[in-house]
């Protein structure tokens, strides 16, 4: 009757939990379970990606393994989670993508730059390709502009296409689409993601080697996504001076879309290593070893976005910057085109889980008195 | 760190024996107060904490509200809440004095790294009283070992007391029997907090008959009352009726140990309750269930084969809170008699004449309703609504047994008292051990780890004196 095995037994212990209660404020998963009395497979992916792993409730669980209810709700809601990765992915063709992803990703990256490296050999000069350019439009002798804007243009369009397609399938199978969704709800959810509000243990941190707590992994986080964001956000102010003002890259070290290109880049290699060190130490219990290749992928491509991308930046007025090019775009066009494929999508989800939950509050409602 | 068998022979001057709440605020006090301690606690690791790891809040005297309570809990009002559960039974200094210092509890437990949370769903009418664990009993005492650990005290698993050697009221050493190996500790101080006996089945058998046999434990197997057992035996002086103990009705199908909360049951108000003979013996609407729910378990357990059912139809299955194990479902009163292998034409006809007796009322599960019985022995005197619309649904239910009052007599300063009713100058007592001082019968929710903040912080101080004088 469930989608799948894990469906099953996360719904064994949602039920346990819902008769528990006891952590329910230690993030939004228990108060979401507690609006519901039974559990689809929608309810749960819905619950499972709401879960920001942050361990509190294995450790505070006075039924986890070795206890016979052997509740262990992060290592369970983290298999039902990398599932309906799979479950929601457009085209569903590509759901084996996530079976083994750290190879896919991997062998995308790899491609990307190969591509690149062997693209920019054929089609520009050597003498541009292997040798120091200054002045602007430096990057636009060995790629021009207009090949690179369609290029990345289309990889993007085409990772907005599938991630919304991706994301739609999640909204309706969690049950809301139809539903308006308030400004309010919709500016909660931005606060709450952007505090990480709920990879925080119910107030003191989260729990990843053990039962004590510590903020890194939210740190962490911080410094990955608010990186993403800034360089994100350099190329798009780097977009806007080109074609608003007509001034071509490569651009001054004190000039906005070097900036945040610098300062983001810094959290893309800082963010992704912490991650991955909290990933070695995290409690083996908890964690859903099925799915370390897609989490160490996606840590690895952000950590490369950020180093290939510094490394540019730096050697950019030496002969090493034509290869140096070539393998940051390789890079970033694989990261576009894996995006719906990978890691990259928790974010999409839990930020609609997320939504969900803030609507489900304002509509809120309670059950009874109950004994102890 | 130090190998357990290490730390046994390395000796202490406060030795703990238990590894709950009482015994953690004792160990940290006596820590604090300079003491090298150290703490043996029979369970493994995971099952620390005894009946602990299952509580969720705790009761707590305030004059104002705060971020989690949501209003004051004067000490006067504590005192009639105390009075009326107990019936007087109760010693009153021990009692005033335990409510006076439970005001200080929110304060110390935060500052032992102790988070709170507003009243869970489902409990709002503790909301004002009693302070809720963020994450439940078992994160409370995890916070207290990251304590009395950073403290220094030192802690040993699977390390049960065997013999406590004293002479004249005075404690020389324990004997602690872990892995096989049997360690003399001679300490300074004794702070006995290590439970009761309800999971001692043998024990609840002397005080039961062999009803207790089919008992339900809601703590761990660990709680098995040795350390009681070796002072009773040894010249203290016992308080509490050694018969009684906290019964509630829980889910039949839950564990032999350590079920907890999660088994317990909500549905006997909304239907009626069927012994083996399916017949009814007990007004299932008498009170709210937060009031009942304790009479239940002993109920239960006088009745054939120590088991009961409750019986409810879809107009009542989302009613309470939802519960561990799903309902027994049936289309008939008949199939599910079947189900439940008690007489069809028996369950039938139980059913049928509750029927005819129900009067019309308005049903508020909020109040106490007019929907009552009328010309039925017994009668359902609230929320009495027919039986009659399928699917009909029913949970077995068994007592399950949280605690037991039997314990050692203390004094104000957590001295355990000796049969000449001299108080011992070094052995303490903390927790359910001597919760019975306070809390002579019935039970007042949190107050178990009332009592057990409260005298464990003094038993630890008072140790921890000892040992520097």
């Amino acid at each position: 009757m469930f989608a799948t095995e894990d469906h099953a037994e996360a719904d064994r212990l949602m039920r346990i939990c819902n008769a528990c209660r006891y952590c329910e404020g230690l993030c939004a998963v228990f108060p979401a379970m507690e609006l519901r009395r039974t559990f689809l497979d929608g309810d749960l992916n819905y619950l499972a990606n709401l879960c920001h792993q942050c361990g509190a409730c294995y450790f505070d669980c006075q039924y986890a393994p070795p206890h016979e209810f052997a509740v262990n709700v992060p290592q369970t809601l983290s298999k039902v989670r990398a599932g309906s990765y799979r479950a929601y992915v457009w085209p569903q063709a590509f759901a084996p993508m996530f079976e083994k992803n750290g190879l896919a990703v991997a062998l995308a990256a790899a491609l990307g730059v190969a591509a690149f490296l062997f693209g920019f050999m054929a089609w520009s000069d050597p003498g541009v390709m292997f040798s120091a350019q200054h002045g602007e439009g430096a990057f636009y002798r060995i790629m021009p502009h207009a090949a690179m804007a369609w290029l990345f243009g289309l990889a993007f369009l085409y990772a907005i296409v599938a991630l919304t397609m991706g994301f739609r399938a999640f909204w309706k199978d969690i049950g809301a689409s139809g539903e308006a969704v308030g400004g309010g709800s919709l500016w909660q959810a931005v606060k709450d993601a952007g505090r990480l509000r709920y990879l925080d243990g119910g107030g003191v941190g989260c729990m990843n080697e053990d039962e004590r707590p510590t903020d890194r992994r939210r740190h962490y986080h911080h410094a990955t996504f608010y990186g993403f964001l800034l360089c994100f956000a350099s190329t798009c102010s780097a977009t806007l001076a080109h074609y608003l003002f007509g001034w071509e890259a490569p651009y001054a070290w004190y000039s906005v879309p070097v900036v945040l290109g610098f300062v983001g880049g810094c959290g893309l290699v800082v963010g992704p290593l912490g991650l991955f060190a909290a990933k070695t130490r995290r409690d083996p219990a908890m964690a859903d070893t099925g799915r370390y290749g897609m989490d160490v992928a996606f840590l690895a491509m952000l950590f490369l976005l950020g180093v290939t991308g510094l490394l540019l930046l730096l050697l950019r007025a030496t002969p090493a910057m034509g290869t140096l090019l070539a393998v940051h775009l390789g890079v970033v066009f694989a990261f576009f085109l894996t995006m719906p494929y990978g890691k990259f999508v928790h974010g999409l989800y839990r930020f609609g889980a997320l939504v969900r939950h803030a609507m489900e509050r304002r509509a809120g409602h309670s059950v009874g008195e109950a004994a102890g | 760190m130090a190998e357990p068998s290490e730390l046994l022979t390395a000796g202490a001057d406060v030795l703990v024996a238990g590894g709950g709440n009482a015994a953690l605020c004792a160990a940290i006090n006596a820590a604090r107060a300079g003491a090298r301690v150290l703490v043996v606690e029979a369970a493994p690791k995971f099952y620390r904490g005894g009946n602990t790891r299952h509580t969720r809040n705790l009761r707590c005297a305030h004059d104002e509200g705060n971020e989690v309570l949501t209003g004051p809990y004067p000490e006067e009002e504590f005192w009639d809440d105390l009075m009326r559960v107990t019936g007087g039974e109760t010693d009153e200094e021990l009692a005033r004095f335990t409510i006076a210092q439970s005001k200080e509890l929110w304060d110390y437990m935060n500052e032992q790294g102790v988070r709170f949370q507003p009243s869970l769903g489902g409990t709002l009418s503790l909301g004002r009283t009693n302070a809720f664990f963020l994450g439940g009993g078992r994160a409370m005492i995890n916070a207290l070992y990251r304590t009395a650990e950073a403290l220094g005290v030192r802690v040993v698993y699977e390390a049960e007391v065997v013999d406590v050697e004293i002479e004249d009221g005075f404690f020389l050493s324990a004997t602690v029997s872990h892995g096989g190996t049997r360690h003399r500790i001679a300490a300074k101080a004794l702070v006995a907090a290590a439970g009761g006996f309800e999971a001692n089945i043998e024990w609840l058998t002397e005080a039961w008959g062999p009803e207790a046999k089919n008992f339900l434990i809601r703590g761990t197997p660990y709680n098995r009352g040795s350390m009681l057992r070796l002072l009773l035996d040894r010249g203290v002086r016992p308080i509490g009726d050694p018969k009684q103990c906290h019964a509630v009705a829980i889910d039949a199908r839950a564990p032999k140990f350590d079920g907890g909360i999660s088994t317990r049951l909500d549905c006997v108000v909304f239907g009626i309750v069927v012994n083996r003979a399916a017949e009814r013996f007990y007004d299932e609407g008498e009170d709210f269930w937060p009031k009942r729910y304790a009479i239940w378990g002993r109920l239960v357990a006088a009745q054939p084969e120590q088991i009961a059912y409750a019986i409810i139809d879809r107009t009542s299955i989302d009613k309470f809170m939802p519960s561990v194990f799903p309902p027994i479902e049936a289309a008939s009163i008949e199939e599910l008699a079947g189900r439940l292998e008690l007489d069809p034409a028996a369950l039938r006809h139980t059913v049928e004449s509750f029927n005819a007796a129900v009067r019309p009322g308005s049903f508020d599960p909020a109040a106490l309703d007019d929907c009552r019985t009328e010309g039925l022995a017994p009668e359902k005197t609230h929320w009495a609504r027919p039986i009659a619309e399928p699917p009909f649904y029913a949970y077995p239910l068994r007592p399950g047994i949280t605690f037991t009052y039997l314990g050692v007599r203390v004094n104000r300063r957590a001295q355990i008292v000796m049969d000449d009713g001299k108080p011992s100058a070094n052995m303490f007592a903390a927790g359910e051990i001597m919760a019975g001082n306070v809390l002579g019968k019935g039970y007042l929710a949190g107050i178990g780890m009332t009592i057990g903040a409260v005298f464990g912080r003094i038993a630890g101080r008072e140790a921890g004196h000892h040992v520097r004088n």
